[in-house]
């Protein structure tokens, strides 16, 4: 184990090189849904138990089935109302079990990443030859079923090794959702020098953080969600920002909580300078545009 | 040392459920359901009448709400007796002035226990569901199948002999289930269960013995979940509840009949500063001409009927 994941250099907020998004957007905005499949009885992991109770776990089970049968086509109406396409942080093995669902996010030209296979397999354990399988699998999974080359990664239920962003970006991937050092995306080091970044997807403002870790009320979501991005818009004048509202389809999309979501998202979308977009887009746009920038800049505040 | 190389093998990968026990649908696609009187909400409105013994085991795990100090732990057994002196008499009271119809899911140590209250809601005419054998009896995986099914019938028997009703409605204690679970339910004439909580209205269930209607009593707008779990405040809880009820009510328009589980413990809601929250929901509620206030039996025959 080490002291610090190697992955970023300390680059302080102040001062950076200035990013402007397309149309001079001050805040590139993104929705991440996550559409998981959780098993009834995976396969055990020594390192992690998938489930508190004895399988079956019906309670755990059914509260994460209840975002495919329910939860996933009233947020996508949702969506759709304020014109957001959706950035899919996927269980892959969902387009096996549920293609349904995936077609639907197909029409609409979401863009779908890969969260591994099952959010009950973890990386926990896996040799580099296991992790590289697992990611290839998810990677070739997308394109068979989409179409799509997979650009980004958030790890199935946020369970990393030291080398998850070295087997990503070999595999062809240039973004991660995992790290929530920053406001901005920033270069991340991977072995092989490709150029990768960290888009940032925010935990604080993630749906299931929010109601089953801190146990925030519906419509305080809301209020925190418009109180995030009042402070990035205002910010965003300066040096554009990066605002992300991860969802799951069994939180947000239960009856008590949608609307104060989508009030703060009529909120949002209502704001001229927004670049409503997608991960991929962020990433690809952050690379092509800020990234020599930004390396330079993170070299020459280093020296100093 | 890698992970076995079955860690990275996944047999359920196909089409559906990873499980045979039912279909997969979105509730969206559905063929909508028209309630009688062509509501557009079925209110469901569940009291867990629950028995917590003092000697509680916790094995495999505590029940929720249950026992947590070291024994004799007089602190929490007396919070939740009080539900079954005091609150639910207030609750009864409610119930009646707003015209809603409750379904009482009863622990078959309480109906022992407690004839007084066991005759009061048979009176009454409610339904009375299954809560199984108290709360310290879970049904879980792994617990011997044969142990398993004398504890199912002791529970039925039990409360059928209290109650004189079929008793067709069950719901486990802390929605705890084993695989065979539904299958012994089925076995001893249960025809509906309420403790897959993955759908906002019913759904055909498997079993080993025939179908069997899940009826999805929400946890994430339970009194206990929102304010004893979450710490959010009694006003918070109406408007929670609110929200769920307005945001049902508009979804029947386009979709169809909806449902609206209310589960409450007259343990939580039923404390002097939280019995006008319940109040205050009931009113809100039933003052739409579109709520068909009804028993988890009577929504679940007309849910069948309209299949």
């Amino acid at each position: 184990m080490k002291e610090d994941p190697g992955l970023y250099d300390y680059w302080p907020y102040e001062n950076r090189p200035k990013i402007t998004w397309p149309d001079g957007a001050r805040v590139a905005f993104w929705v991440a849904p996550n559409i998981e499949y959780y098993e009834l009885d995976p396969a055990v992991n020594p390192h992690r138990a998938a489930w508190p109770r004895p399988v079956p776990d019906v309670n755990g089970y059914a509260t994460r089935d209840y975002g495919n049968r329910v939860g996933h086509m009233r947020m996508m109406r949702v969506l759709d109302k304020y014109c957001v396409r959706g950035s899919i942080s996927l269980s892959t093995a969902l387009c096996d079990h549920h293609p349904e669902i995936i077609e639907l996010c197909k029409e609409r030209n979401w863009e779908f990443f890969s969260h591994g296979i099952y959010n009950t397999r973890y990386t926990y354990g896996m040799s580099e030859a296991q992790e590289r399988a697992m990611i290839e699998d998810a990677v070739e999974t997308i394109r068979k079923h989409t179409g799509q080359q997979c650009a980004g990664y958030l790890a199935p239920a946020l369970t990393h090794s030291d080398i998850t962003m070295d087997l990503f970006a070999e595999a062809g991937g240039i973004y991660t959702c995992d790290l929530f050092h920053d406001d901005q995306p920033t270069p991340v080091h991977v072995r092989s020098g490709k150029k990768f970044i960290s888009v940032p997807y925010s935990l604080e403002m993630n749906d299931t953080i929010v109601y089953v870790v801190n146990k925030i009320e519906p419509r305080r979501y809301g209020e925190m969600i418009k109180a995030n991005f009042d402070r990035l818009y205002a910010e965003g004048a300066d040096n554009g920002v990066v605002m992300c509202i991860p969802l799951h389809g069994y939180q947000v999309s239960h009856p008590h909580r949608l609307k104060a979501f989508e009030e703060a998202l009529e909120y949002i979308t209502g704001h001229s300078d927004v670049w409503v977009t997608t991960g991929r887009e962020i990433a690809e746009y952050y690379i092509e545009n800020c990234y020599d920038d930004a390396v330079a800049d993170i070299a020459a505040k280093g020296a100093a | 040392m890698p992970l076995d190389p079955s860690y990275l093998e996944y047999p359920h990968r196909s089409y559906g459920m990873d499980h045979d026990r039912y279909d997969w649908s979105m509730l969206a696609d559905r063929k909508p359901v028209a309630w009688p009187g062509g509501k557009r909400l079925a209110l469901w409105v569940n009291v867990a009448l629950q028995y917590f013994p003092l000697n509680q085991q916790g094995r495999p795990f505590p029940p929720v709400g249950g026992m947590t100090t070291t024994y004799p732990d007089l602190r929490h057994y007396t919070l939740r007796e009080y539900g079954n002196r005091v609150g639910i008499y207030r609750f009864l009271e409610a119930f009646d002035t707003y015209q809603v119809k409750p379904t009482f899911a009863v622990s078959a140590r309480l109906a022992e226990r407690y004839p007084y209250l066991l005759k009061r809601l048979v009176e009454r005419g409610d339904e009375i569901i299954s809560h199984g054998w108290h709360m310290d009896a879970p049904h879980y995986g792994g617990v011997d199948r044969d142990e398993e099914s004398e504890l199912v019938a002791r529970s039925l028997d039990t409360l059928r002999n209290a109650t004189g009703q079929a008793v067709a409605g069950w719901l486990s204690p802390s929605k705890s289930q084993s695989m065979n679970t539904p299958d012994l339910l089925v076995e001893n004439g249960v025809r509906y269960m309420c403790d897959w909580i993955n759908d906002d209205m019913p759904y055909n269930f498997r079993t080993s013995a025939g179908d069997i209607v899940s009826m999805p009593l929400s946890t994430e707008l339970e009194d206990r979940f929102i304010m004893q779990a979450n710490l959010h405040s009694e006003s918070e809880y109406a408007d929670q509840v609110q929200d769920a009820f307005d945001y049902l009510y508009a979804e029947a328009v386009e979709q169809g009949g909806r449902m609206l589980a209310l589960s409450i413990h007259p343990w939580m809601l039923g404390q002097p500063h939280r019995i006008g929250r319940l109040e205050q929901v009931l009113e809100y509620i039933t003052d739409h001409d579109g709520v068909w206030s009804a028993s988890a039996g009577e929504i679940c025959a007309a849910w069948q009927a309209a299949q």
